[in-house]
């Protein structure tokens, strides 16, 4: 049984769920090791390139996973793959949310969230200072970022799509231009 | 605020993580999640929304999935939480898949690379804004403030590990936070 490939795909995977802790980054270093070394679904160059194509890609840059299962058992590997990662750890969240919010208007509950609340808005900016880093686009994307701060401040009500289009659009411009 | 008299719709949940799912570049869909659930649709207050984003970030896992499981818990339970979540992922699962058949073609797109950096430059500008329209309500608390501006220095310009830095911060924000908001629990006055 262990010789089945959607089996050993949920023994590599499923632990990650719970090993990636402060977001999908933590969990690239494990998966690279054991689909390319130990169980060598994947040669190191592919590897690298399925990690771009994730990264393109919307969605969770974790989607990774999705591709190696797609490479090792086809359409139903990936499936297996994406089930093995965000299972295990939305489990987790769904216990959490839901006691959490069994407690709602007792007084520590309060606390705890009013305290919660300033943690989480550092999070989020310092959130997109690490994508900022990670996307490596230097002081284009930083630019990027600023204009559409100015954009929402100046008109609150703008819609996100729009504000996504205005961002490549000025790559695009740029990119064009300069090269 | 109270919940919502009126449950919300699986069917809107669905689809509400199946577009910004869809359209997330770079882990941008917090600031897209926050404007739909709080401003445009009230399902959650502006407290709920943070305190489950500090939580969604703590808890191991996929921070954005974690996100939707929270808010779809919050709405509907345990059946809200699996839609959110198979809404989120259905879109980037397709599309992954048809990208990897189709790699080399679309790499060789002029311009898709410049468009990509774009869109995750833009989501991370509404991750700024949305970061610091909460610090404005933070302004009228010292602490919080404090807390806000240690927890960004820490993690965005430190770079120091995510649990030690919560771990630290977690009890001296919710200590400065107790005495805040009276409830009716309360016997000693402020």
């Amino acid at each position: 049984m262990r010789d089945d490939p959607l089996i050993q795909l949920i023994i590599v995977i499923a632990p990650l769920s719970l090993l990636a802790i402060g977001g999908a980054s933590s969990i690239y270093a494990p998966l690279q090791q054991q689909t390319v070394d130990v169980y060598q679904w994947v040669s190191g160059r592919e590897y690298l390139e399925l990690f771009a194509i994730a990264r393109v890609t919307p969605g969770p840059g974790s989607m990774l996973t999705t591709l190696i299962g797609w490479k090792v058992a086809g359409f139903v590997g990936a499936l297996v793959a994406t089930l093995a990662l965000y299972i295990p750890c939305s489990v987790l969240c769904f216990g959490a949310a839901r006691t959490w919010n069994r407690y709602r208007g007792t007084k520590w509950h309060t606390a705890i969230e009013d305290g919660l609340r300033p943690i989480g808005a550092g999070l989020m900016i310092a959130g997109g200072v690490m994508i900022l880093r990670l996307e490596d686009t230097g002081w284009l994307g930083w630019a990027v970022a600023f204009a559409i701060v100015a954009v929402m401040t100046w008109r609150p009500a703008a819609h996100p799509m729009l504000l996504l289009a205005v961002g490549a659009s000025i790559f695009l411009a740029v990119r064009a231009v300069i090269g | 605020m109270p919940p919502a008299a009126q449950p919300v719709s699986l069917f809107a949940l669905y689809k509400l993580c199946f577009i910004v799912g869809l359209c997330s570049f770079g882990g941008g869909l917090t600031a897209w999640f926050h404007r739909e659930v709080v401003h445009v649709r009230g399902w959650l207050t502006d407290d709920e929304f943070f305190s489950g984003y500090a939580l969604a970030q703590i808890l191991p896992g996929v921070n954005s999935t974690n996100m939707a499981v929270y808010i779809g818990q919050h709405l509907r339970g345990a059946v809200g939480a699996t839609v959110a979540l198979i809404g989120l992922l259905t879109g980037p699962f397709a599309v992954v898949l048809a990208a990897a058949s189709a790699y080399h073609q679309l790499i060789a797109l002029p311009g898709f690379p410049a468009i990509m950096g774009g869109v995750a430059a833009a989501a991370v500008g509404m991750m700024f804004r949305l970061g610091m329209t909460s610090a404005r309500g933070a302004y009228r608390h010292i602490p919080s403030m404090i807390v806000l501006m240690a927890t960004f220095l820490a993690i965005g310009v430190m770079q120091w590990p995510l649990l030690p830095v919560v771990a630290v911060l977690t009890p001296l924000s919710i200590a400065a936070a107790w005495p805040r908001k009276p409830t009716t629990e309360r016997h000693d006055d402020a």
